[in-house]
């Protein structure tokens, strides 16, 4: 039996080429239309140069877009979604061949012919059904087993577009199913272990009438032709926009790590702006605009943003949906703008609360499979609010008293190097202009003004002095680095803070700066505009271990089981999770464990710096107590961190928790001061 | 309407290690760090605030030597039209009174509705500028007002009293109100929010401008004379109450109605 081909049967009378190029036309019009409207507003937003370092690019590309990497860190989401792509890409080529064929009935790509086409064929048969399989799958994990991290608060969800997606890519399935096994029933081939979609099939369409096979065949191809421009349109006007911007998304993501953007990019005067942060929607960057476009909606972020975990109403998934929703309504497609009137975006779309909760951790950004960014977004909305006056009054104490003393302890400048007084039998040079040293030790406001964090600093020096260190302080001519104060938005500020450290250091010749607050460390290294070599506490120690320089007991420890903190700054922004460890390590017969979130999934203490003032009114539970309870579950009887403010944020956190005497925490200079041999 | 705000330029001696000076009569200020008096911040805010939905315009004025242009700067960008600096060498010396009557002269002369002032100074706790410069222009003044409404020329202020208690008054304006904290929300004031009103012009009226005799200011303008100022002499030690809980409790409530702390 022989069955007719979709491209030699007219329909109404029209000949199906003719009807084939209607559609395309019709549809790629459309979809020129619609994406062009949505540039359009990329075009609007501000200006970000994201096209330097074309090879890292690529890479990104490479890695998190086509190789998924990010999407296994959940798992059963991660596989359904590394299938989906998979059957994406394979029937992607499909699509192409199945338009062809409406023109004519032996179309084939080029290079699809012969023998690889056969091959294609198979390939590709598997694929529909796997898709089909999996599509079933995540239908029913959504409705029947409902994972936390896709819940949305009543009124927010987008939850009926991803079954509208499910169910078109499940129709795009079984209509290439039709298709394929409506021919194999006609035709009375039927091969389960090649074309295993198709003859499947076909099982269906056993006995069916030759009339209503070719009925099937073509049905089902120009309904598989409709659903796929239907697809193709409604992608840019729903929330699965990511289908088509993802990879660009990953291709154009952040490369510089750890870095604030400037306030406007290539506006060096950007103080004579009129505008400052984001005053309207178009004052985000179009990559920023771009991000929210290609926000999955998968809840991966927010299911990591501490902020969100202890009730603070922030969450960084819900802010790119409240932006696209906005974009969307106000740069439409079709018809008019609705004016948005008194609503604005930074205060009324984004709350004032959502803006001041994030502690920049950075663990969003980290989670997220397509590499969207949310740290600039939102120090660009504190930018605006600082820039009308409008930060919490727990915040401007401390912002002001960096402004007028360099830090927000309210300690008189000449009192910075004071801490060095309680040192016996160690003089800490106070390096004057002109001096010079190996190692400049940047002590910050938090080791020179906060009793704690002072005896950190009193630890960094002995253990320098212990190992034959040449170094020195900048005493009275060192400031705060500044690393808040600029990613609480306060960006002039910052600017004064940076360039009198930067004088500073200039002032002095030495090899290397060392510090270790990684706040401080982070800025000096990412932030300023001058670049110095500068590293963190924990590198220099490692070395002075590895070199035989210094050496350490088992004493203080004692055989307590001990875990580490990865620090936000340390770790995320700055990647270094491996020295603090081995330091660790160093200490002989160690009992050294690492809590389930650890490495780049740490979970941020609170904040440091000035965040370390800031008061939710929101919060139910302190950040730091849910990490001391993870330290609890594995059993560690110290936590070690590299950070002054995760030690202070802990050290409250023990007390709370009524682990007082049961958990100690220290600054891992401070376990090196004391195992000290 | 026309609001006028008095404000004053105070040394910051709450992270300070404090010393009297040789004359015995004042402590060392020239190590300390200055800043505005932070019940003046409140009322400065509220000015701005008053304006913003009434209309007007905002004078800041302040009776301080140079260096105090910072602050008045810091007036122009939390949202003030216009700052002053009342200073010459003469009006060193002067206590709250001749204080006053610098201010009282500087806004005769020109239209007001209503003058703020914070309460209190966080330096002499004097708390006497506001209801000195009310009786010397002869209108109706309030202090540790905790909310103002304007509305048809009829001032509304509440005051807050011991005990959660409120009093609510209508007065007349023009008036002048000294503001308790937190009445409102200071806003912040950015670096570019002070470099776009740096500018404006601060002028500095002296003695002859303010049509002021040299006898009415410093210190023959003052009726205050300080003879002595003295650190507190240090304690004779704390005394450290042992025991259980109940009895500590019932101890230290037994000394502290001996010597005076809580009434018997
Ligand atoms: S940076 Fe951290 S606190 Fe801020 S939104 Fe992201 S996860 Fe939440
Ligand atoms: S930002 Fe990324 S991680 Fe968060 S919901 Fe969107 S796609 Fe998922």
């Amino acid at each position: 039996m022989t069955i007719q081909e979709p491209a030699n049967v007219a329909l109404a009378g029209i000949p199906a080429p003719g009807l084939a190029f209607v559609i395309l036309v019709a549809a790629l019009c459309l979809f020129a239309y619609i994406m062009n409207r949505r540039i359009d507003l990329l075009r609007k937003a501000m200006p970000d140069p994201r096209f330097d370092d074309i090879g890292e690019r690529i890479r990104l590309a490479l890695v998190y877009g086509f190789g998924q990497w990010k999407q296994p860190r959940y798992l059963v989401g991660g596989i359904i979604h590394i299938l989906l792509f998979a059957g994406f890409m394979i029937l992607s080529l499909r699509s192409l061949t199945l338009i062809g064929r409406g023109f004519s009935a032996e179309f084939n790509l080029p290079g699809l012919t012969g023998s690889v086409g056969m091959a294609y064929e198979v390939l590709k048969d598997y694929a529909v059904l796997m898709v089909l399989v999996v599509c079933i799958v995540a239908i029913i994990r959504r409705a029947v087993f409902k994972p936390a991290r896709y819940a949305h608060a009543p009124g927010q969800g987008h939850e009926a577009e991803a079954y509208v997606i499910l169910g078109m890519v499940s129709a795009l399935m079984l209509t290439d199913m039709i298709y394929d096994g409506s021919h194999l029933a006609a035709t009375g081939h039927t091969d389960a272990g090649l074309l295993p979609a198709a003859t499947v099939a076909s099982l269906f369409m056993a006995g069916s009438s030759p009339a209503a096979l070719n009925a099937l065949h073509i049905g089902g191809y120009w309904a598989h032709i409709l659903i796929f421009f239907g697809f193709l349109n409604y992608l840019p006007m729903s929330k699965h926009f990511h289908v088509i911007t993802a990879i660009p998304n990953v291709f154009f993501a952040n490369v510089d790590k750890g870095r604030i953007k400037p306030v406007r990019h290539g506006v060096d005067e950007w103080m004579d702006l009129d505008e400052c942060g984001i005053t309207r929607f178009e004052s985000f960057t179009w990559k920023h605009v771009l991000d929210f476009y290609s926000c999955a909606d998968c809840g991966r972020c927010t299911d990591n943003c501490p902020a969100n975990a202890v009730g603070r109403s922030l969450s960084p998934r819900m802010i790119s949906i409240k932006a696209r929703d906005y974009a969307y309504k106000y740069y439409p497609v079709f018809g008019t703008a609705p004016d948005p009137g008194d609503i604005k975006f930074v205060g009324d779309v984004i709350t004032e609360s959502e803006i001041w909760a994030c502690t920049t951790c950075g663990a969003c950004e980290n989670e997220c499979p397509i590499l969207i960014e949310y740290i600039d977004k939102i120090v660009d909305m504190r930018r605006y609010l600082v820039d009308q006056g409008q930060v919490p009054q727990s915040l401007q104490k401390p912002m002001q008293a960096i402004k007028k003393k360099g830090n927000a302890y309210g300690g008189a400048k000449g009192k910075r190097a004071a801490w060095t007084k309680e040192l016996d039998g160690i003089e800490v040079k106070e390096l004057k202009a002109g001096d010079a040293t190996d190692l400049l030790f940047f002590v910050d406001s938090c080791g020179s003004f906060d009793p704690r964090i002072q005896e950190l600093s009193r630890s960094l020096a002995r253990i320098l002095a212990k190992s034959s260190t040449d170094f020195g302080i900048l005493g009275q001519d060192e400031t705060d680095s500044g690393n808040e104060i600029r990613r609480l938005g306060e960006e002039g500020l910052f600017e004064q803070l940076a360039q009198k450290n930067i004088a500073a250091f200039q002032d002095r010749q030495f090899k290397e700066i060392v510090a270790f607050d990684p706040h401080a460390f982070n800025a000096i290294k990412n932030d300023y505009p001058e670049r110095f070599p500068i590293v963190h506490a924990s590198q220099v120690i490692d070395r002075l271990i590895k070199a035989g320089r210094i050496r350490l007991s088992s004493d203080y420890l004692a055989g307590r089981v001990v875990t580490y903190h990865d620090p936000c700054y340390l770790g995320r922004h700055n990647q270094i999770y491996y020295e603090p460890r081995q330091v660790i390590q160093a200490v002989p017969g160690v009992r050294f464990r690492d809590m389930e979130r650890s490495f780049d999934r740490s979970f941020c203490c609170s904040g440091g710096g000035v965040m370390l003032w800031y008061e939710s009114e929101e919060e139910k539970e302190r950040m730091g107590e849910r990490r001391v309870r993870m330290a609890e579950q594995i059993g560690a009887q110290v936590i070690v961190t590299g950070c002054p403010f995760c030690l202070i944020n802990l050290e409250d956190a023990v007390k709370t928790t009524g682990n007082e005497g049961k958990i100690e925490v220290i600054d891992l200079v401070e376990l090196v001061d004391r195992s000290l041999v | 309407m026309d609001i006028i705000v008095c404000m004053k330029w105070t040394p910051d001696t709450s992270e300070a290690d404090l010393t009297v000076d040789k004359e015995g009569k004042d402590i060392r200020k020239d190590d300390l760090d200055f800043d505005m008096n932070d019940w003046d911040r409140f009322a400065i805010e509220e000015a701005v605030q008053l304006k913003e939905k009434v209309g007007g315009k905002v004078t800041a004025v302040a009776v301080a030597p140079e260096d105090a242009e910072g602050m008045l700067r810091e007036c122009l960008a939390r949202g003030a039209d216009e700052a002053y600096q009342l200073w010459d060498d003469a009006f060193e010396g002067s206590d709250g009174y001749a204080v006053a009557a610098i201010l009282a002269k500087f806004i005769k002369d020109r239209p007001h509705d209503l003058v703020l002032t914070g309460t209190l100074a966080d330096d002499d706790c004097g708390g006497q500028i506001g209801g000195m410069v009310a009786a010397m222009l002869d209108i109706p003044g309030s202090t540790l007002v905790s909310k103002i409404q304007i509305s048809d020329g009829k001032l509304t202020c509440h005051r807050e009293l011991e005990g959660g208690l409120y009093e609510s008054i209508e007065m007349d304006l023009p008036a002048v109100l000294s503001v308790a904290t937190g009445l409102n929300e200071p806003r912040f004031v950015s670096v570019r929010a002070v470099r776009k009103v740096a500018a404006l012009e601060i002028p500095t009226l002296e003695l002859g401008d303010l049509g002021l005799e040299a006898s009415a200011v410093g210190s023959d303008g003052s009726r205050i004379r300080i003879e002595l100022m003295e650190l507190p002499p240090e304690g004779e030690g704390a005394e450290i109450i042992t025991g259980k809980a109940e009895e500590a409790a019932a101890k230290l409530a037994e000394i502290l109605k001996e010597k005076g702390g809580i009434g018997s």
